[in-house]
């Protein structure tokens, strides 16, 4: 039973394969250039084909691969169940919910544009706006954790500012900064601030007295004391801040780009909804959802390398 | 010349609470710690002898009266003094090798004594284990560690707030050793505070018994046995009822003695 498991996601590939080379097409789907679900049905059936038999080569990918089986099963079924409900039945409005074929179709032939022209713009806004954001915040966090004069002028801007959502400052910043693209970096880096702030300064006001009194009879002045104790203490809520802070950068990134930027995915995204080219909207979708993915995994990826001494604050 | 002697010069401490009460934590406390003395503090809670040891590691300040270590006045916490907690309070993002550095670079020394680290960890008998975070560590060795971590500096005073309060009774005689042994290789002045009667005999050259309200000096007790001490000799348990006796721990027995 054990070892049929393994085989499970290849049969709900073939399965698929058969269902979409055995039934008939329906009509009102417009057809596609090359049976692109099938060429990547086929790749999958390598994939999942040869993962049980690859345990020599990779005992880690085989590993994963089968521990995972049911999930990949289930996950082809739908994509299955998918291409039933559009490409063959059409049980579905046409026009909103495109078949399998037409997405990758876009995706393929669509390559250059949406990964290098759009992902390339969204990417730069972000990277721009999160790293300016997170550095910011980190200096105003330390700053109000470690004194109060700062604690005490900038507190009352971070409680008013703060909690706002960026996006709303969307019509002024529009008329306020030279380009959309500064004021999206703007809105962006804003988003990324509030919570690297908030956690940094809790992080740092919330170290025990007791590391400082060591490190000042260890004969760590002041700064020592800032540097190598209350920020590497404070490490695990400025995290959070960081991780919030990206969670925000996202949604104010789709938002600026969907109503100022000229550029990017999202605003591809919206572009094509004007079209109603749904095909493309999904396809930028699924572009969205693996990029943010591969973000927050190289995000928690750091976290582990600057954490291994306190793992699992938020599990990913 | 032995360098660790710590003058204490009619020290007052009074803590003044939010709501405007004050409390007397020391009430003129005189006394001289010798250079390389072991001296405990012991004595019921709120006799004010852990706020006594911070005010030798200059975490605190009297409220008049003065303290000097070699002559000169304690103003602020320095590296020549050195305290260790009960709780080892070990850095829990730095490896123990790191947390026994931390002095070092601190002091930006650390490259010309690089190789005192390795010494330290050994001295504590943790030379194997200089890779490894904190939280792998059981009580005992993290107390070791942070005596590591304290004694690199070479510190002319190691200040010991009921170091081993946290540890199994085991571990304890152990680790009581342990510091004897350390004394006797860096010939430092210590003071501890601590709340077992058995571990003030057992360690010290002086004990000082305090009582609190007001807290103060009760008495000063000499410990005149050579070391190695035995636990059960009969002059050590002479000691050691005095000194309850002194605390009112004493008890009396209203039948003859237990048979055994």
């Amino acid at each position: 039973m054990d070892r049929l498991k393994q085989w499970r996601p290849l049969g709900a590939i073939i399965l698929a394969l058969a269902l979409d080379k055995y039934l008939p097409d329906s009509s009102q789907h417009p057809p596609v250039e090359e049976p692109y679900l099938t060429y990547a049905l086929i790749l999958l059936a390598l994939i999942f084909g040869l993962a049980p038999l690859s345990r020599r080569f990779s005992a880690a990918f085989s590993e994963k691969i089968k521990e995972k089986a049911d999930f990949y099963a289930v996950f082809f079924l739908f994509l299955n169940l998918w291409n039933v409900v559009t490409k063959k039945y059409c049980l579905l409005p046409a026009i909103f919910f495109p078949n399998p074929d037409r997405i990758l179709s876009v995706l393929v032939e669509d390559y250059h544009y949406l990964f290098v022209d759009c992902l390339g713009s969204s990417a730069k806004l972000l990277l721009l706006g999160f790293v300016s954001g997170a550095a910011v915040g980190l200096l105003t966090g330390i700053a109000v954790g470690f004194s109060k004069k700062a604690a005490y002028w900038v507190n009352p801007i971070i409680r008013i500012l703060g909690p706002m959502p960026p996006t709303a400052w969307i019509p002024i910043v529009l008329v306020a900064f030279p380009s959309t693209f500064q004021g999206a970096v703007f809105l962006i880096a804003l988003s990324v601030w509030f919570p690297t702030t908030i956690m940094t300064a809790s992080g740092i006001l919330n170290v025990q007295n007791a590391f400082f009194e060591v490190a000042s009879t260890l004969g760590a002045g002041r700064s020592y004391q800032i540097f190598h104790v209350g920020i590497p203490a404070a490490m695990p809520f400025i995290f959070i801040g960081i991780f919030t802070g990206a969670c925000a950068s996202f949604i104010t990134l789709m938002t600026a780009e969907m109503v100022g930027v000229k550029n990017g995915i999202g605003w591809y995204i919206n572009w094509q909804r004007q079209m109603l080219s749904y095909a493309n909207v999904y396809a930028g979708l699924i572009i969205i959802a693996l990029s943010f993915y591969s973000l927050i995994t190289l995000l928690f990826k750091m976290r582990d390398h600057v954490l291994v001494w306190q793992k699992g604050v938020i599990k990913w | 010349m032995v360098a660790g002697q710590i003058r204490i010069e009619d020290v007052v401490k009074i803590f003044r609470h939010h709501d405007g009460q004050e409390t007397r934590a020391l009430s003129g406390i005189d006394f001289t710690v010798e250079a390389g003395e072991f001296v405990s503090l012991i004595g019921p809670s709120g006799c004010g002898k852990s706020t006594l040891l911070r005010l030798i590691a200059g975490l605190e300040e009297a409220n008049s009266g003065a303290l000097y270590l070699d002559g000169q006045k304690i103003t602020r916490p320095d590296a020549q003094r050195g305290l260790v907690f009960q709780n080892p309070y070990l850095f829990p993002w730095l490896t123990v090798q790191a947390n026994v550095s931390f002095g070092l670079k601190a002091r930006k020394v650390y490259r010309e004594k690089k190789d005192e680290v390795k010494k330290f960890l050994h001295l504590v008998g943790l030379k194997d284990f200089g890779q490894v975070y904190p939280h792998q560590l059981s009580g005992g060795m993290a107390q070791r560690a942070s005596l590591a971590r304290a004694l690199i500096n070479r510190p002319r005073v190691l200040l010991l707030d009921e170091p081993l309060g946290a540890l199994d009774a085991f571990t304890r005689m152990n680790m009581q050793d342990e510091i004897l042994r350390i004394r006797q290789e860096e010939q430092i002045t210590m003071i501890m505070v601590t709340h077992d009667v058995d571990e003030a005999i057992y360690l010290s050259d002086r004990i000082v018994i305090m009582t609190p309200g007001p807290a103060k000096i009760e008495t000063v007790k000499k410990v005149p046995f050579p070391r190695p001490r035995a636990r059960s000799y009969p002059d050590f348990l002479r000691l050691r009822s005095d000194i309850l006796n002194i605390l009112n721990f004493g008890g009396h027995l209203e039948e003859p003695p237990y048979q055994i």
